[in-house]
């Protein structure tokens, strides 16, 4: 078999590994801002995630007990916006950052004070981690020629998390255009007014949005934690969770282009990790800070509105008051 | 019911007192569940940061910085938009300060220096002048647009530091040493001019600056036209447009001036401090200052004491850390994240109480 299909192969296989934490914040992104809810704290509600997951996890060796502590870890800071955004009619950007920061900041303490390991959680056995399946006849099929070390070389060999993500796609797909709650959802974040006046409780619409965006981070921090690596260390997601915002403004807000923009990102981070010290013939060294500006250079031009326009849901970002005199 | 404004010491005094506080019970919450005690802990932070000349030195170099980072997040902020990417702003100071340092080192001072300091509010207005444009004129959120030029700072002073601006022969991501006269005297030194003998600390003439800027700011907001229209246009931008004031104009103005604040911040830590380029020199000061600004209300005056709150808690947490192991420098970034959510995102959560409260005592209905 060639060599440049194998690599090829491989990098692909890459791309999904590291496009999957995007995909987790992104559609955790996608629920809370079609419902018209601001959110720039995905990156702390991984992070978060991520330290409850690694924490309990180096605990009771089980990786699904960590997958439920990064979900209620992640889900309460989602709260706590929701609370703000919602509830308080605060500005939810302003909120969004201070999720961030008390995440950056608790992490670091609570790791450093519990464990002692400079903000780290104690590496995990195999035991405590979500592992790699091999899918069935994943060995057989590889001799096959394309198909066969497709599928073996992609498509099998991934945890579990890996394909959750991949499922959460379309059925986020489905309940927002296929359920009388993602109608709601998505009108909530468009005219608030009309849906309060057809009966509806915005505030309830509103806040079971920013509850699952605080579900899919903690699936996002959990995958981070304890998927990919073996524990938790300092500041582990390092802007993911804004690339995924990146990612959700490319996807103009919604769920398939979403799974497009989170893979290309992957793919970019992915490239950008395997060029590092390569020459090409007739261009040198391309400098691997070129690659790693990209989304968010994409993201800025987007938004300038020169190649398509990402329009946001109209009411995203507005408190919405019920007027009582 | 209509109900009076409340007295500006009740909106700009209790409120925000009130908010910081209970910003600081939740960190003493966090300080007792890691099994420290909290009263403990704040007096070894008082008396790090406030007891000798030698603390005090570094809290007011500390705060030089969050005054500059406060004052720039509160000038967009009365124009009605939120300039989170201070953080890449000062870090393009940074930059533009080392530009001018290194490729005019023949000048003398008197000219170098202020073209330095020139240079780094020059490249803190650039940095943010597309964000401002975008936001201006094509309407893009200048709170995304800004997030990605922080990444997109960080990656380019990377770039410089690894590749063309590092110093030959070094093995740090840092450019050569700035030649003397483009650096600023440290505080020590400005006081043996005078015969003074004081501890050296990092503290240097940038401090002078911080306070100039400030009051600066102060004029340009509630004394000048230019001021008047960038509140105008923050408080409503259709009612600017018929007072003849462009907000597109008025936006990109303002947020210059925010980026050049920024920019500035980097006067203290390259100019004064570093002497060169050094890589994630801003340490999240960018990012204190929205809690500055936060907290100040966006006034100079509380702007100034609020960066020194917060020069207090960084000089602090360093003592604090070097005498409890167990509670860490990032116990300052977890009161800053809990002064942002309760004195920004909550700020309203006491408020109704403590005009209820207010309206018992005193017989006055008011509205805070």
């Amino acid at each position: 078999m060639s060599e440049a299909f194998q690599l090829i192969l491989l990098a692909v296989d890459s791309a999904i590994r590291l496009s999957v934490p995007l995909l987790y914040a992104c559609l955790a992104g996608l629920y809370s801002e079609r419902s018209g809810v601001v959110d720039i704290g995905l990156e702390g509600k991984m992070l978060i995630g991520a330290f409850a997951a690694g924490a309990v996890a180096s605990l009771v060796p089980n990786p699904w007990l960590g997958l439920l502590a990064a979900v209620m870890a992640s889900g309460l800071f989602a709260l706590v916006h929701g609370f703000a955004s919602i509830s308080q009619r605060g500005n939810q950007i302003v909120s969004g950052v201070a999720i961030n920061v008390l995440a950056s900041g608790l992490t670091a303490i609570l790791g450093n004070a519990w464990f002692g390991q400079g903000g780290r959680t104690p590496q995990l056995p195999g035991s405590a981690r979500f592992n790699e399946i091999t899918l069935p006849f994943a060995e057989a099929l590889r001799p096959v020629p394309v198909v066969g070390e497709i599928y073996y070389e992609v498509i099998s060999g991934h945890s579990v998390l890996v394909y959750l993500a991949l499922a959460m796609v379309p059925l986020t797909w489905f309940l927002l255009y296929r359920t009388s709650w993602g109608l709601r959802l998505r009108a909530v974040g468009e005219n608030p007014a009309a849906v309060d006046t057809a009966g509806l409780s915005v505030t309830r619409l509103r806040y079971s949005a920013v509850i699952m965006a605080g579900i899919l981070c903690g699936f996002g921090g959990a995958y981070l934690s304890i998927a990919q690596s073996a524990g938790f260390i300092t500041d582990m997601t390092a802007g993911k969770g804004f690339i995924a915002l990146a990612a959700l403004i490319f996807a103009k807000w919604r769920p398939l282009p979403a799974l497009g923009a989170c893979f290309l990102f992957g793919l970019l981070d992915a490239v950008a990790l395997r060029i590092q010290g390569v020459s090409f013939p007739g261009i040198g060294q391309v400098p691997v800070q070129a690659i790693q500006a990209l989304p968010y250079i994409l993201t800025v031009v987007l938004l300038a509105g020169f190649i398509g326009k990402a329009t946001p849901p109209k009411a995203v970002g507005v408190p919405y008051l019920k007027d009582r005199s | 019911m209509s109900a009076r404004t409340a007295p500006v010491w009740l909106t700009a005094g209790v409120v925000p007192l009130v908010n910081v506080a209970v910003a600081f019970l939740a960190a003493g919450l966090v300080v007792a569940l890691i099994g420290e005690n909290p009263v403990e802990a704040l007096q070894i932070m008082l008396r790090g940061a406030l007891g000798s000349q030698y603390g005090l030195g570094y809290t007011l170099y500390y705060t030089t910085s969050f005054i500059f980072t406060g004052l720039a997040v509160a000038v967009a902020f009365h124009a009605g938009h939120f300039n989170i990417g201070g953080e890449g702003q000062a870090l393009m100071g940074g930059l533009g300060a080392a530009l001018v340092a290194l490729s005019l080192p023949f000048l003398p001072w008197p000219l170098l220096l202020p073209l330095c300091v020139l240079g780094a509010a020059a490249a803190g207005a650039a940095w943010v002048f597309i964000p401002a444009y975008l936001q201006a004129c094509r309407g893009s959120h200048i709170v995304i647009t800004t997030i990605m030029f922080n990444f997109l700072a960080a990656t380019l002073l990377v770039y410089l530091l690894v590749g063309p601006m590092k110093m030959a022969g070094s093995m740090a991501p840092e450019t050569a040493k700035f030649v003397p006269g483009a650096t600023l005297p440290l505080m020590n030194q400005m006081a043996a001019w005078f015969g003074l003998t004081i501890t050296r600390t990092p503290l240097n003439l940038s401090f002078i600056f911080a306070i100039l800027a400030a009051i600066f700011v102060w004029v340009l907001i509630w004394r000048t036209r230019l001021g008047y229209a960038i509140r105008t246009v923050g408080a409503n931008p259709d009612a600017a447009v018929y007072a003849g004031i462009s907000p597109a104009r008025i936006t990109v103005i303002a947020l210059l001036i925010s980026g050049g604040l920024a920019g500035l911040m980097a006067t203290n830590e390259i100019l004064g401090v570093q002497g060169r380029l050094i890589n994630e020199f801003t340490a999240g000061a960018g990012f204190v200052g929205i809690a500055v600004a936060l907290m100040g209300r966006g006034h100079p005056f509380g702007i100034v004491l609020a960066a020194l709150l917060f020069g207090v808690l960084y000089q602090g947490g360093a003592e604090l850390a070097f005498d409890k192991p167990k509670i860490t420098r990032e116990m300052i970034i977890v009161i800053q994240g809990f002064v942002i959510l309760f004195a920004g995102a909550l700020e309203m959560m006491f408020a109704d109480r403590i005009a209820a409260l207010y309206a018992r005592l005193t017989g006055k209905l008011v509205a805070v």
